[in-house]
């Protein structure tokens, strides 16, 4: 304890007294660390840290990467990096010290305790950086190995932090530790204080707090503060829940609205649709081994590339098959479903009936914490983002464009229609192709969430089917609130019945959905429908 | 939906104020018609006067949104489904010839015969020779003695109308509804149709829709002109022609 | 019209009466092969091959079930795979019960896979399936109390065509997954399986195998019977009427919904127990047979024999299960390639199976005999001439149905009149 409290004396007196101590005595006190106990290595550490030297970085970050060795002739402390048999050395000031064999240095080891004392001396010596998102990183890393020795220091930042969010993180730390160490109205202020707080070490301390307090006063305060905590948690849970329930609505809305175009909008019962996922999905795999240098970008390309194939596959489905089969579709779908049987037995023909690891770039991966227990990881943000983005484009073009006019005719009339002057086997093929696409660029998402292999399609058909009916066939909107609803019931019921279960009671839910109102939720009404 | 205070005795139909729209399209609007047993009445009126949504109504296809449907005073007919109603004398016969192509002829006709409509009874039915009787006399009434045992599917496009209207006739129904029967048919096959419709009638009720008004002419019956969902005029074939309003809408084009 | 009604159709159905008689026949000459000639003699019949002969016919029999709803009215179940499965499962846990204490764990009354997720007691559910005449009881109630609950609902709110289809994959799909589940208490993963014996007979041995054989032989002629007498009478032609025109149907007076309800549940009964005579012999049921691939294979072997004959049905399950035998034994990647193609080749230009290619060829070949006896009369008309004017007469191979609608994509419904 009393060395502790050196070292931070030290510390704030280095701050006010700038440089001024010599080079050999800070080399004097790393010595210990090429001694054999842990314990030398602690004090070693703890004598380091009294001096303000950009060596203490160097070192200590060392030791955590298992970088830090010594000379065994002098001792001296260096850097080593393997290359080839031997190894570089530099010295802790970045000079090169040249190349020499393993025998003749030894590397520092460190256990899990050196490692604590390690991490946080590296956070109270960035607690002064310049970096913000460092200190805030900082602060946080000490939270969760608060000591009561650190108070001074992280009163004295507080005074000295200009960034808002590292002050108000530091007012937490703060409050952690004079939670267990102030006096009364201290303990108080920070009870209050740290309700609503929810980053696991306040909530934790609150916890420890509440079996420890004794004072009544205080103890209601941080009763409160638990309770407090104990329903944001509940409420951060449940955004999680609608957040996992959106993405999984955002999946289903991809997989599902190439099929609100194939069949909603053309009546046409492609079983084979799930295949037309399957092969957007495989042409990222290829477009992946295409350019390996450019995985990140490597999405951007198979976007298009997937809509291509899969689009020129359903042109060429429609052209070969449907255009046959109209009027006819319990033919068309027993038809579409051995199509899909070809499909799924060429791919494994092609590729081999296992998983393909799909890359995930950088800028996908990771996730945007909103609180110490809510984050939302970018994969899932960016596919409720662009399944959106897809249902946008696919409504613009039908509502928008000559080309949905001429679908819409089609559809709404076809004598009319080719009366006009419209192709309308030719609109059908691109209204294939189009849909067809749609559910190849949805292959392009999952190829991100989920194992890319010949069943991938058929895992998503009777989801995709489901969803459009529920939604109402021939109503774009209709799709993405049925995706919406079924992605977030199933989330929403997984705590209580287990995922399978969930999955089992929406099927249930929808077939007798579907008896009740056969034509979905958003059916269209009028003449048109009755016949 | 309130209750009639007072439907006329002798009334074999009433429909009162009866209401359809579809988004907002009011394909019947506040309709009425009255119809006594043993009466024929010919409906004529442009496309999207609501003929066929009318017969919808009446039949169970379709629920009006307001409106009174009553049959033989007592019975409402919003409150059954097709099947009940077909049961309960009223016949249909569709614009398009709806006649089962995969069964022949004479298995149409025994498919319509009045009688046995229970799943059970069906699996056990046997064909009475009183039944039997009856099948040939409706074949010999529509003209088809000779080929009762092809497939209806294989008839011409008159010989499925009429081959309906034979299936219409074995129901044994009080009250006909039977839309644009002369489509299709040949000149001779309509006067001869007109003819088997005047016989009906001396026993049947019969609701007629028509676009041919030679044929209307030779039914020799009230007329009620239909438009925009609600009736227009009502009258002999002359009164209604010389009708201003009828010229105008419907006629005169 | 004095005849019988089944003197009537036993004169008609040629084809299944000689079908009725080889069934009869295999019932007696496969058990005598396998079980009084010796391994090598020429006639010597294996346990492979009696079991193999033998789960044909009752695929068969799931073809003739699926033949009476689909082929006759109309109603493209993708889920009969569901009613297989479920009597096959009834079957199972009575034969699950009679292994008792030569489990592995020896436990007298809890399966062994009960024992080993720490089950103590006996679910509900499984209680009185050690009684061979319960357990056969719920052989045909299971399966028939579903589509009967499935099919009041669906029919009912006329849910009809594609969507049906869908909501029935849905359904077998459902029933998949919950299968799957270890808490189910029906095995989870692994089903039903390490059968030891049934009534007291070891399952092992060639004479219960080739006793297993002839039930199934006979099972597949009476379920053949039924349909015949069913669809023979006029309750089957107003399922024609029904799968021809519903509305038309309604409007003469007939309750379609209960119509449909009897065939979907009697059709169900009889898939139960080809389910139940499956299982015995090929000796396990799992979750997989819940799978929807195999509801719609069961389709493929109606469409290839040709829907609305029943013995076409009979003939695409044995044609297409032998290949499919064939082929995964001789080259098991392209198996998928054929049912796939067959699919395709089956709806495009065989619409009538094989038992309407060659119906309609000897069609064709009486038309132009007729036309030339009776220059002046239409083909339809020929044939109908030729055949006995009896009033009754038999519309079993029907001619191409006129395509009624405009053949826009928009017709949904209109699907059940055209299929």
């Amino acid at each position: 304890m009393k060395t502790m409290l050196n070292k931070l004396l030290g510390l704030v007196g280095l701050v006010v007294l700038s440089f001024g101590v010599l080079a050999d005595d800070w080399q004097q006190a790393a010595s210990g660390l090429t001694g054999k106990s842990s314990n030398d290595k602690l004090a070693a550490i703890e004598a380091m840290l009294e001096f303000d030297d950009p060596r203490n970085a160097v070192a200590l970050q060392g030791m955590l990467d298992a970088e830090l060795y010594y000379v065994k002739a002098d001792r001296q402390l260096v850097i080593a990096t393997k290359s080839g048999r031997s190894f570089l050395l530099t010295d802790l000031q970045g000079e090169s010290l040249g190349e020499v064999a393993k025998s003749k240095i030894k590397r520092i080891t460190v256990n899990n305790r050196i490692r604590r004392e390690i991490r946080s001396g590296l956070a109270m010596m960035a607690l002064a950086g310049p970096d913000e998102d460092a200190r805030f990183s900082a602060v946080r890393s000490l939270m969760a190995n608060v000591e009561a020795e650190q108070l001074p220091l992280v009163e004295q930042r507080l005074v000295a932090e200009t960034s808002a969010k590292v002050q108000d993180k530091l007012r937490e730390l703060q409050a952690i530790i004079l939670l267990e160490n102030g006096d009364d109205a201290q303990r108080q202020s920070s009870a209050e204080f740290l309700g609503g707080r929810m980053d696991a070490p306040s909530r934790n301390a609150l916890l420890r707090a509440q079996a420890d307090e004794q004072n009544a006063e205080v103890l209601a305060a941080i009763n409160e503060s638990v309770a407090r905590n104990q329903q944001l948690l509940k409420l951060n849970r449940a955004a999680e829940n609608l957040y996992f329930g959106l993405s999984l609505g955002a999946v289903l809305l991809l997989a599902a609205v190439g099929l609100a175009i194939t069949f909603g909008v053309m009546g046409v019962i492609n079983m084979a649709h799930g295949e037309m996922i399957m092969l957007g999905a495989y042409t990222t795999y290829v477009v992946q081994q295409l350019m390996p240098g450019h995985i990140e970008l490597s999405l951007v390309v198979a976007i298009p590339a997937a809509f291509l194939v899969s689009g020129a596959m359903g042109v060429l489905i429609e052209r070969g098959i449907i255009r046959f089969l109209y009027g006819r579709p319990l033919e068309t779908l027993l038809a579409t479903f051995g199509l899909s049987l070809v499909l799924q037995q060429l791919v494994r023909s092609i590729f081999g009936p296992l998983n393909q690891a799909v890359i995930t770039p950088q800028w996908l991966s990771g996730s945007l914490e909103i609180n110490g227990v809510l984050a939302l990881t970018y994969n899932r943000l960016y596919i409720i983002i662009f399944s959106f983005m897809v249902v946008a484009a696919l409504w613009l073009l039908i509502s928008k464009t000559f080309f949905g006019l001429q679908v819409r005719a089609v559809t709404q009339n076809r004598a009319m229609a080719n009366a006009m002057g419209i192709r309308s086997s030719w609109v059908d093929a691109m209204t294939f192709g189009l849909g067809s696409g749609v559910a190849g660029i949805a292959g392009v998402a999952l190829s991100q969430l989920t194992n890319v292999g010949p069943n991938l399609g058929q895992n998503y058909i009777i989801d995709s089917f489901m969803v459009v009916v529920f939604g109402g066939v021939g109503n774009l909107f209709g799709t993405v609130v049925a995706a919406m609803t079924l992605g977030v019931a199933n989330k929403l019921a997984e705590p209580f019945t287990g995922a399978v279960l969930a999955k089992i009671l929406v099927l249930v839910f929808i077939i007798l959905f579907i008896q009740k109102r056969p034509r979905g939720m958003f059916a269209l009404k009028g003449r048109m429908v009755e016949d | 939906m309130s209750k009639p205070k007072h439907i006329p005795q002798n009334t074999l139909l009433y429909v009162d104020g009866v209401t359809k729209s579809f988004d907002g399209f009011k394909a019947l609007n506040s309709l009425s018609l009255i119809m006594e047993p043993g009466e024929m009445r010919a409906i004529i009126g442009p496309n999207g006067a609501g003929k066929t949504t009318m017969m919808d109504v009446i039949t169970g296809k379709l629920r009006p949104d307001e409106g009174i449907v009553m049959f033989e005073q007592d019975i409402d007919l919003t409150q059954h489904d097709e099947a009940e109603i077909a049961n309960l004398g009223i016949g249909r016969k569709f614009q398009k010839p709806s006649v089962i192509e995969n069964l022949t002829v004479f298995e149409n006709l025994e498919l319509a015969l009045s009688g046995g409509r229970g799943v059970f009874q069906s699996l056990l039915h046997k064909l009475s020779n009183q039944s039997f009787g009856r099948i040939e006399e409706v074949l010999e009434l529509i003209r088809l003695q000779d080929k009762r045992s092809w497939l209806a599917g294989s008839l011409s496009h008159g010989q499925k109308q009429w081959l309906e209207i034979g299936m219409l006739i074995m129901q044994e129904p009080r009250l006909l509804l039977i839309d644009e029967p002369a489509a299709g048919m040949t000149d001779e096959e309509t006067a001869l149709t007109a003819e088997l419709f005047k016989q009906l009638a001396q026993d049947h009720s019969l609701v007629v829709v028509e676009h041919d008004m030679d044929f209307v002419k030779a039914l020799d019956c009230p007329v009620t002109v239909l438009h925009e969902g609600s009736v227009l005029a009502q009258g002999t074939l002359e009164q209604v022609q010389q009708n201003q309003q009828v010229i105008e809408v419907y006629l005169g084009r | 019209m004095s005849r019988s009604i089944i003197v009537s159709f036993l004169m008609r159905d040629k084809v299944g009466n000689a079908l009725l008689a080889v069934l009869l026949a295999l019932a007696i000459i496969v058990p005598f092969c396998s079980l009084v000639f010796e391994p090598g003699d020429t006639f010597y019949l294996s346990s492979y091959w009696v079991t193999l002969l033998g789960k044909y016919l009752c695929y068969a029999l799931l073809a003739v079930a699926v033949d009476l709803v689909w082929g006759y009215c109309g109603i493209l179940s993708l889920g009969h795979g569901a009613f297989f499965a479920l009597g096959g499962y009834a079957m199972g846990m009575y034969l699950m019960r009679q292994i008792g204490e030569r489990g592995v764990y020896a436990n007298p009354l809890l399966p062994d896979f009960m024992v080993f997720l720490n089950w103590t007691e006996l679910p509900w559910y499984w209680q009185g399936f050690d009684m061979f005449g319960f357990a056969m009881l719920m052989v045909l109630l299971v399966p028939g109390a579903l589509a009967f609950l499935f099919g009041f609902l669906a029919f009912r709110s006329r849910v009809t065509g594609v969507y049906l289809s869908i909501i029935t994959q849905a359904l077998t799909y459902a029933l998949m997954l919950a299968f799957f589940r270890n808490d189910m208490g029906f095995g989870g993963n692994n089903g039903l399986t390490d059968f030891k014996d049934i009534l007291g007979f070891n399952l092992q041995h060639p004479g219960t195998r080739a006793a297993l054989f002839s039930l199934s032989a006979l099972a597949l002629a009476g379920g053949y019977l039924l349909c015949r007498f069913i669809v023979n009478s006029k309750l089957g032609r107003v399922l024609i009427a029904i799968r021809d025109s519903e509305s038309r149907t309604r409007f003469i007076g007939y309750r379609v919904e209960r119509f449909k309800l009897f065939v979907f549940v009697v059709s169900a009964m009889l898939a139960g127990v080809a389910g139940a005579l499956y299982v015995p012999q090929v000796g396990i049921i799992n979750p997989g047979e819940f799978a929807p691939l195999n509801s719609i294979e069961s389709i493929v072997w109606v469409a290839v024999g040709g829907r609305g004959t029943l013995f076409g049905a009979i003939f695409g399950a044995w044609m297409v299960n032998f290949g499919k035998t064939w082929f995964t034994g001789a080259f098991p990647e392209l198996w998928l390639f054929f049912l796939g193609g067959l699919f395709v080749v089956t709806t495009l230009w065989l619409p009538k199976g094989v038992v309407g290619l060659s119906a309609q060829l000897s069609k064709m070949r009486r038309s132009k005999a007729a036309s030339v006896a009776v220059s002046e009369k239409s083909p339809v008309q020929a044939q109908a001439v030729e055949a006995e004017p009896q009033p009754q007469q038999a519309s079993q191979v029907a001619p191409e149905p006129e395509q009624q609608a405009e053949p826009t994509p928009k017709n949904l419904d209109q699907g059940a009149a055209n299929v």
